[in-house]
């Protein structure tokens, strides 16, 4: 049988290679996008593993409302890195420094 | 059987997360992605969350991925710079990700939430349709929510078009309020002249 701390700790596994991939790609836009993805996913098989164990569907509900956020920041974060692309022609992270912050 | 397949699934999901996060081609990258979503969507079926485990599929991989798969390719990247620092870091994101995952093992392990304290719960009956049971949820208590999560949507869809969107000058188009508001005048000139003579062919050639 599946136990519930399975489920959180294949979570909290996937959360830390998403947290290293941010640490080791801080170059790289894309493979950041696509780590952020992976940690959405991480906090929604928690979100599925409690709603199963304690027999409450709100749970997957949310789980629904994560995923529409992440679609939505998706969406926006290429729309960015397109722009980006076309007028800096990278996407190193190193380079964009115009805001001098 | 059922702890059997989730440990394969589970063995799948982090070998493909691994990759994602070191593999050098970005696109590769992205389909090891896709393979961690197909290898969630299975693990959710296993805990009865049927709805979300084909949603995870039809929006994420049929649509999200493949929106990252297009600008993935569609850019052309220099590889080399964007890797600079993956060894140097290596070593400090290994330390911070185990200590991280100790932490969160210390909370989450099996001595809090194992089989003794939060035992499996009983499988629900053959009729038992999760669709049915989210969509009654969905549309009585969190009515407001699903709206606000459409709103959401609305804003990234104008957001993104709005980013992305450029006017070439050179590009031919039409305006349907012009083409709706022209007159007779505007296209036809009447011409008065006259009546040319009328000359032979083979004259015509001839000179």
């Amino acid at each position: 049988m599946i136990a519930l701390s399975d489920c959180l700790l294949l979570g909290a596994v996937l959360f830390c290679i998403s947290l290293a991939g941010i640490f080791i790609n801080r170059k790289n836009i894309i493979i950041l996008l696509m780590a952020i993805e992976l940690m959405l996913l991480a906090v929604n098989i928690n979100f599925v593993a409690f709603s199963h164990f304690n027999g409450d569907a709100t749970g997957q509900l949310f789980v629904f409302f994560v995923l529409t956020v992440a679609a939505a920041e998706a969406a926006i974060g290429l729309a960015i890195l397109i722009l980006l692309f076309r007028n800096r022609h990278t996407i190193n992270v190193a380079h964009l420094d115009t805001l001098k912050g | 059987m059922e702890s059997v397949l989730f440990y394969l699934f589970s063995a799948v999901l982090v070998g493909s997360a691994v990759a994602v996060v070191t593999v050098r081609n970005p696109v590769f990258a992205v389909l090891f992605l896709v393979l961690a979503f197909f290898t969630t969507a299975a693990i959710w079926l296993l805990l009865e969350a049927e709805f979300l485990a084909l949603v995870l599929i039809l929006v994420y991989v049929g649509a999200v991925m493949v929106l990252f798969l297009f600008v993935v390719m569609m850019l052309d990247i220099n590889l080399v710079p964007l890797r600079e620092g993956f060894i140097r870091f290596l070593p400090v994101a290994i330390l911070v990700a185990i200590v991280a995952f100790a932490e969160i093992a210390v909370v989450l392990g099996p001595q809090h939430f194992g089989l003794e304290q939060i035992p499996s719960p009983v499988a629900h009956a053959a009729d038992y349709s999760n669709t049915k049971e989210l969509g009654r949820i969905l549309y009585t208590s969190y009515a407001y929510p699903f709206e606000i999560a459409a709103l959401i949507l609305l804003v990234a869809i104008i957001a993104a078009i709005s980013l992305t969107l450029r006017r070439r000058p050179d590009t031919k188009y039409q305006n349907p309020a012009v083409q709706v508001e022209v007159k007779r005048n505007d296209r036809v000139r009447m011409v008065k002249m006259a009546a040319e003579k009328k000359v032979s062919h083979r004259e015509g050639a001839s000179s």
